[in-house]
């Protein structure tokens, strides 16, 4: 009588617990040997260190792959070393950067800050009074009303370059490309010698806006242009093919089809002009306290909150409320970068 | 969706032409099996009782760039009949398709001379809504494309609203477009989800109850089977059998097998390197048995091509 044993489901391509063990091993070889290496030669420091073990363990690692299997498997071996090696470069700042606005920045953050704006008192007064109330609206006017501006150029703008292709299309993407690489400042002084001293003669949140915008179109412009070319010609022939014009099938069907992508556009639009401190100095000023109305009147914006505190105090209680200052915009970008991923139903980073 | 899931639904009539098919595809293919399912089906001729509106082209050339890729092509569609366009690739069939409801002019270095004639008036003459004619002359492609952001009702009813038409009762309508297209007994749970979530023959299934829904008189198919596995196949050619009562079809195959099955009329296309021509068009049976021109011979008994 023979038996059938029901196999049991298996990954033998996987990494073995043996084989696990004994990386771990030779990374704990190489761990000793950069701690000896540092204690006998000059080389100190978390960076020495760093260098020391990764010059070390990759080396290791290198001979192990060599012995077990050959010089081929070796030298893949190296190459993720160095993989892994690029990989903790950009991630260290990135690690740093939020871990440092976190500690510093949440002795700055209490209850009054967002019902608060800094019209009563300077920055170096303690940190419990005033608030960022007037920053954190200016931003939120401003950002809202350059994306009101840059999303339909900026979405035209891309379709003209998909959808109808016209003679002029690759001088605009020429155009939109350097466009992308105009530094804030320009941005800032073109609005401010083109519309302020012209035309309105003082600063208001709307020219803020004005300049926001020429940052942000061509990068909704390039992502809507990359989104919209992800969308497959066949369901632009079926819209036509059933009696639609061109713009109600760009409307009806590749619209609709790309909405991830336009929402990625807009996120990446605003990411590149949250932050933007330069063109609002010129043109926006800073006001210090609650200024809704953007056609009137400098407004304060939270990148200006932050320069203000940093600079114009000196003070413990300025610097605090400087980084106090950063964790709430960083904090409001994840949460903008979040909502996207939500709306989006996909990733968006 | 299998086999014989479908032979339930059929009506009599159908029921015995499936056998026939089904027979037929069991056999080894010859030029006389071919020739015999074709001679199975129950010749048509256009009459009074033919629904749809007849199509004819004069002397249609079509140039890509400076590339001729056809030439001289006069072809009689008569309303209500199911013509099959055959031959090699690269022979320009698929392009002709095209030219009959002005699709040709989406790429950019597309050129055209002749006539398409819908109805007796030419479709190319000055002053044409060309949407018109799309809403006229449908045509469902060779890759499966339901629209991606809609639902398998919202894909029904999409032409009508790409095209601006009003219609009362559009639930009617879309169960009426979906039952034609065969799909409704599989879909009718599940109009809310989207149409990617179908397989791949369902979802051309759905292109066809797409296109019915803004009632063409003309159905043009480029390859409707090409990416589909036999049961499906099977099941779209009992949809354009169905279909065939009311409109007049084109369809572009591949699949010698599939011209003998569904069309009256088959048209022959060859290009020997220069612009392709049609070599041949006559009764669908009469192709496959008795062609006049040797290439057709030589192609529908699979000597090349």
């Amino acid at each position: 009588m023979t038996m059938t044993v029901e196999p049991l489901p298996q990954k033998p391509w996987e990494v073995t617990s043996r084989q696990r063990a004994s990386t771990a091993s030779l990374l704990a070889i190489a761990a000793l040997l950069s701690w000896l290496l540092i204690t006998v030669t000059g080389l100190n420091g978390k960076l020495g260190y760093l260098s020391a073990f990764f010059v070390t363990a990759a080396t290791l690692i290198f001979i192990q792959q060599f012995r077990l299997r050959n010089l081929a498997a070796a030298k893949d071996s190296l190459l993720s070393s160095f993989a892994l090696l690029g990989m903790v470069i950009t991630v260290i700042p990135i690690v740093s950067i939020v871990a440092t606005v976190i500690v510093k920045g949440y002795k700055g953050i209490h209850f009054g800050l967002f019902f608060n704006d800094m019209s009563l008192n300077s920055v170096n007064d303690p940190i419990n009074q005033g608030g960022l109330l007037h920053a954190l609206l200016g931003t939120i006017i401003m950002v809202g009303g350059a994306l009101i501006i840059s999303f339909p150029i900026g979405v035209l703008t891309a379709l003209y370059l998909t959808e109808i292709q016209g003679r002029l299309s690759r001088p605009i993407k020429f155009l939109v490309q350097a466009m992308s690489g105009v530094p804030s400042i320009v941005a800032g002084l073109f609005i401010l010698s083109s519309l302020v001293y012209p035309v309105t003669k003082s600063l208001s949140g709307m020219m803020g806006s004005f300049a926001l915008s020429i940052l942000m179109i061509p990068t909704i412009a390039r992502t809507a242009e990359e989104m919209l070319r992800l969308i497959p010609n066949e369901l632009r022939e079926a819209g036509v093919a059933l009696g639609g014009t061109q713009w109600r099938t760009v409307a009806g069907v590749v619209l609709p089809a790309a909405k991830s992508g336009l929402v990625t556009a807009v996120i990446l639009g605003m990411a590149r002009i949250i932050g933007e401190t330069a063109p609002l100095l010129l043109v926006s000023g800073g006001g210090d306290s609650v200024n809704l109305n953007p056609t009137s009147g400098p407004m304060g914006s939270l990148p200006y909150y932050i320069w203000k505190s940093f600079l114009t105090g000196g003070t413990e209680e300025a610097f605090a409320r400087a980084w106090g200052g950063l964790l709430v915009l960083l904090a409001f970008i994840f949460i903008l970068f979040g909502a996207a991923r939500l709306i989006s139903g996909r990733k968006v980073m | 969706m299998s086999i014989e899931n479908s032979d339930d639904n059929g009506t009599e009539e159908l029921h015995n032409n499936d056998k026939a098919v089904e027979k037929n595809m069991q056999t080894q293919v010859t030029p006389s099996s071919l020739a015999t399912v074709a001679g199975n089906r129950e010749v048509r001729v256009p009459g009074s009782e033919m629904l749809g509106i007849g199509l004819e082209t004069r002397g249609v050339h079509a140039w890509f760039g400076k590339k001729h890729v056809l030439a001289d092509v006069s072809l009689d569609f008569a309303a209500g009949t199911v013509t099959a366009l055959i031959g090699p690739s690269g022979c320009g069939k698929s392009t002709f398709l095209r030219t009959l409801n002005r699709m040709h002019e989406f790429i950019p270095t597309a050129a055209l001379a002749g006539q398409v004639l819908l109805d007796g008036r030419d479709i190319y003459a000055a002053g044409t809504d060309v949407t018109k004619i799309r809403l006229n002359v449908g045509m469902v492609f060779q890759k499966p494309n339901p629209f991606p952001s809609m639902t398998i009702g919202q894909n029904v009813l999409s032409g009508l609203k790409l095209a601006q038409l009003k219609r009362s009762n559009t639930d009617d309508l879309m169960e009426s477009c979906l039952e034609r297209a065969g799909l409704w007994s599989e879909v009718k749970d599940r109009l809310n989800e989207h149409g990617g979530a179908l397989s791949g023959g369902q979802q051309q299934r759905l292109c066809i109850a797409r296109a019915l829904a803004v009632e063409p008189q003309v159905l043009l198919m480029d390859e409707p089977c090409s990416a589909l596995d036999p049961g499906s196949t099977f099941r779209i050619e009992q949809t354009i059998s169905e279909l065939a009562k009311t409109m007049t079809i084109i369809i572009v195959t591949h699949n010698m097998q599939q011209a003998a099955r569904v069309s009256d009329y088959t048209a022959f296309f060859l290009s020997d390197g220069g612009p392709g021509v049609m070599v041949e068009a006559a009764p669908t049976s009469k192709i496959f048995s008795a062609p006049v021109d040797k290439r057709t011979e030589d192609y529908v008994t699979g000597r090349f091509g």
